[in-house]
């Protein structure tokens, strides 16, 4: 078939977008981050920003907030994949919180996420000046997300404001800001969560392993399941880790992050369990549990 | 039952490479409020099977039908402040798939005052979807979102009539509202327009063939949206590709990175880079890095050339035998999107393709009358009004009309004051052909707008809540006019106005005139009481600053007291001022009070801000 007679595969045609995304905010930017959660979400992001720009490697850092409660699995799988590409990593910690102990134990899980990542996001952005920071995020994950630009205006609290922004129209992006102003930039945006999965198929992207079941120790609390990742875990009175076959849909703070059991032990097993299953994808993760329409508030007020 | 539930079940396999070669359409809905639209995506979420179960308890649960229903549109009506409302405000992406094809919606306000959201969400939109009440039939407003639809070149138009089962199913009643509504935009640009009967509340003819309606034989909303062909609406013919950056990782490698607006590129082709007009043939295609034997719209590749021109970020990749219009000028359709209205005198950036360069709208040929939807009157242009407008650049743009070529035949507007997107613009076919010679001149030309002042009026009363004004103090010596002069300037200082007084210390008349001019253009309240003897003087300076920018005041303070402060100085030859703004006598009025006076004028000429 001749070259101007091709046709396109929806994933192509996302991947394309993406790339162009990226590059124009790259373009654009004095000073921008790629912020990297260690997920598949930012695994395919990352893999984007590579392709965009190989031969060379991205003309920019990329930025993992630790809140020191991720799995210990996250932590390796980062570190070897910045190593293995050639990334420039940044590693932040909210210091101050760090010293305070703040946890998912004594704090809440709203309370610490957001002294922990909010804030330590934004005292990240802070002291790098950084003035563009991409994000993993979908809109398909969530409600509010699905209004959400693709180049999303910050004001200088970094807070995003829904009923103000701006039009976005074409592949014609506005990136002009103020000093102190940022624009996040979300190159997934129009990618849903099976379209991950199958472009990590297609492009063999490399991810971590607590994706795929494994026997794992867990307790079940509240109806679900926690890993017992280290020595840090409260257990409560009577809780007797189990070692059950499981999995995780999304990956946080280990102590936030429910797993659901499962006999998935690759991607594509992964995947038919996923469209068999009846539940959306956040499901797994308790910080949205607070209140309807909570996403909405921690995004007006800096989460991502 | 899907097939691919199935196989998803018995081959995930096969599913997945199945499903990895589906197509992406990406469609807009827009409808009057109360037309249905919210409910019409929920429908199409839930029929296709997009809707988790935990997402549909969530909505059963916040659904207040009377019939103890699901409300369908609360699964895409997401922001609280719309819930609230009970109306969508801004645009929302919604994404469902089916064995045929996967799908991004657009779900756009259709009320006028958010045309702004509908022209976004149709702005990449290959299929438009209007609602229509088959008991209201065609309105005005459906009219408005059809002609938007095509203004923003979306092929394929389908209109749904909806809430059929309020009018018994009638055949008669649809068949009246497709004659009106196809004789109406027969004289639009749509490829295709097809209209389907349809019931979003009870699910009729959106997914499945309906009972209800044997008389209909066509597709259903879905079927069409699966079917309707799209490969052909991108321009495949017209090389275009503006350069995004230049890859250089290495001295082996000159990539010139970019996504293709429109045609496709080969190992071999002899490409022009513009503006400098140097060409080269392709050496290489690269996609990810990896060689490829070709690309075409819309992929993001990177071209690498045989020699080594000069090629930057901002300039444009064609074919030497097939080139765009080169212009500094360009005449487009607007859509205004923002709260402040168009400012002729102000220039704005325009970010087209890769270049953003600066640009002042020279004309409003017109303005759409969204009501009859022909030209009407282009005085002002603000928040929703689609304007024929004529704009000039600083530097040449590598065009194409947007009716051929959505990529490079359009543009945003920038305000570089507040940095938002004011306006979205469509080119219009340019004037015929140019030749070589003219094209490559016109890359090097100069700036289109004429070298003046780009900061409008407007503007500076944004920035310095004030209009300029030069206010002029008459009168005898010794009347207390400079007096005068300096307490003004210092009362409107301490109340946050800009003002200053125009020193006579070594100036003549017209250096007087000109410092008056510019501090008034300026924006600041600018204060001078120099000898104006002759009423002649005083009409020259009306001349020069503009009447409706002089407040003249006249200060008749008694003579003899004038005379008596200044005994050595001329009195000969004034002429008192025939109609004076304001006239005090500085003998019986006190200072602080014609200061008052003078202010509390000026207020009442609209000089200043109105407090909030």
């Amino acid at each position: 078939m001749h070259i101007d007679k091709q046709r396109l595969t929806h994933l192509q045609q996302l991947e394309t977008e993406s790339i162009h995304i990226i590059r124009e905010a790259a373009a654009e930017f004095d000073n921008p981050v790629m912020l990297y959660s260690i997920g598949k979400d930012s695994g395919v992001m990352a893999h984007l920003a590579l392709k965009a720009f190989a031969p060379g490697k991205p003309p920019f850092p990329f930025m993992h907030v630790d809140t020191t409660w991720k799995f210990s699995d996250m932590i390796r799988f980062r570190d070897q994949y910045a190593k293995d590409n050639g990334i420039d990593l940044l590693v932040h910690t909210n210091q101050e919180g760090k010293a305070a102990d703040i946890n998912p134990f004594d704090h809440g899980s709203a309370h610490y996420t957001n002294v922990m990542k909010t804030d330590g996001l934004k005292q990240a952005l802070d002291k790098y000046q950084f003035d563009c920071a991409f994000g993993g995020a979908r809109r398909d994950e969530e409600r509010s997300r699905a209004k959400e630009r693709i180049f999303s205006f910050r004001d200088d609290h970094h807070q995003w404001d829904p009923k103000n922004q701006r039009p976005e129209l074409w592949n014609a992006y506005n990136t002009r800001i103020r000093k102190g102003e940022s624009v996040r930039v979300f190159p997934l945006s129009n990618w849903t969560e099976l379209d991950v999965w199958l472009y990590i198929l297609r492009e063999d992207i490399p991810i971590v392993p607590l994706y795929l079941a494994r026997p794992r120790p867990v307790v079940e609390r509240d109806g679900t399941l926690i890993m017992v990742d280290d020595e840090r875990m409260r257990l409560h009175e009577g809780e007797v880790p189990m070692t059950m076959s499981v999995r995780f849909r999304t990956l946080g703070c280990y102590p936030l992050s429910g797993a659901v059991e499962s006999e998935a032990a690759d991607v594509a097993s992964v995947v038919q369990e996923m469209l068999t299953n009846t539940f959306s994808e956040r499901q797994g993760r308790l910080i949205d549990f607070d209140e309807d329409g909570s996403m909405e508030r921690k995004k007006r007020d800096g989460y991502f | 039952m899907s097939t691919d539930a199935q196989l998803i079940r018995s081959d995930i396999t096969a599913y997945l490479s199945k499903y990895e070669q589906k197509e992406l359409l990406r469609f807009v809905a827009v409808g009057s409020v109360d037309d249905g639209k919210s409910t019409l995506i929920g429908r199409l979420l839930h029929d296709t099977g997009m809707v988790y179960e935990d997402q549909l308890a969530a909505v059963k649960a916040a659904s207040k039908m009377e019939d103890g229903g699901i409300d369908f549109s609360l699964l895409t009506d997401g922001l609280r402040a719309e819930r609230e409302q009970g109306i969508t405000i801004d645009v929302a992406y919604r994404y469902f798939s089916t064995d045929a094809r996967k799908f991004i919606i657009a779900d756009t306000p259709g009320h006028i005052q958010y045309t702004r959201n509908m022209v976004t969400g149709a702005s990449t939109a290959n299929v438009g979807i209007i609602l229509i009440d088959a008991r209201l039939g065609v309105l005005q407003q459906s009219r408005r979102h059809a002609f938007i639809a095509s203004l923003l070149g979306i092929p394929h138009l389908a209109v749904c009539v909806n809430k059929m089962d309020l009018v018994d199913y009638d055949e008669q009643v649809f068949d009246r509202i497709v004659a009106e509504f196809k004789a109406f935009a027969a004289d639009l640009d749509f490829k295709d327009v097809t209209c389907f009967p349809i019931s979003a509340l009870k699910g009729v003819n959106i997914v499945e063939a309906a009972a209800e309606t044997p008389w209909y034989l066509g597709p259903n909303v879905l079927q069409y949206l699966e079917t309707v062909e799209i490969h052909d609406d991108l321009n495949r013919v017209d090389f275009r590709f503006p350069v995004q950056c230049v890859l250089r990782p290495n001295l082996n490698y000159r990539g010139f990175a970019g996504q293709i607006a429109s045609g496709f590129v080969e190992p071999g082709d002899t490409l022009m880079s513009l503006p400098s007009g140097k060409t080269s043939q392709v050496k290489a295609v690269d996609l990810g890095g990896v060689p490829c034997d070709g690309a075409a719209v819309p992929q993001s590749v990177s071209i690498r050339l045989e020699d080594e021109i000069d090629v930057s970020r901002g300039d444009m990749l064609v074919k030497a035998d097939n080139l765009p219009r080169v212009t500094r000028t360009v005449d487009a359709h607007v859509v205004w999107m923002s709260e402040a209205p168009l400012d002729t005198q102000k220039s704005y950036l325009l970010k087209h393709t890769t270049q953003t360069v600066r640009a002042q709208v020279m004309k409003v040929r017109a303005k759409i009358d969204m009501d009859t939807l022909e030209d009407g009157d282009g005085s002002s242009v603000g928040l929703n009004d689609i304007a024929k407008v004529t704009i000039g650049c600083t530097r040449a743009l590598y065009i194409d009309a947007y009716k051929r070529n959505r990529g490079t035949g359009s543009f945003i507007l920038v305000d570089s004051l507040t940095n938002n997107t004011v306006a979205s613009g469509m080119i219009e076919a340019p004037a015929a052909g140019q030749d070589l010679d003219a094209l490559l001149r016109e890359t090097r030309a100069g700036s289109a707008i004429e070298p003046k002042t780009q900061v409008s009026p407007r503007e500076r009363f944004d920035r310095m809540g004030q209009h300029g004004a030069t206010v002029w103090l008459t009168g005898l010596p010794g009347s207390g006019r400079w007096a005068l002069a300096y307490a003004l300037e210092r009362r409107l200082f301490d109340e946050g106005r800009t003002a200053t007084v125009v020193d006579p210390t070594g100036n003549d008349f017209q250096g007087i005139l000109s410092a008056c001019k510019a501090a008034t253009d300026a924006g600041f309240i600018t204060i001078c009481a120099y000898d104006s003897y002759q009423r002649d003087k005083r009409h020259v300076l009306r001349g020069r600053v503009g009447t409706e920018r002089v407040l003249h005041v006249y200060i008749n303070t008694d003579v003899a007291i004038c005379r008596e402060r200044r005994p050595n100085a001329n009195f000969d030859g004034f002429e008192p001022p025939v109609e004076p703004d304001i006239t005090v006598a500085l003998d019986t009025v006190r200072l602080g009070d014609a200061v008052d006076f003078i202010v509390d004028q000026l207020g009442r000429r609209g000089q200043f801000e109105r407090p909030d």
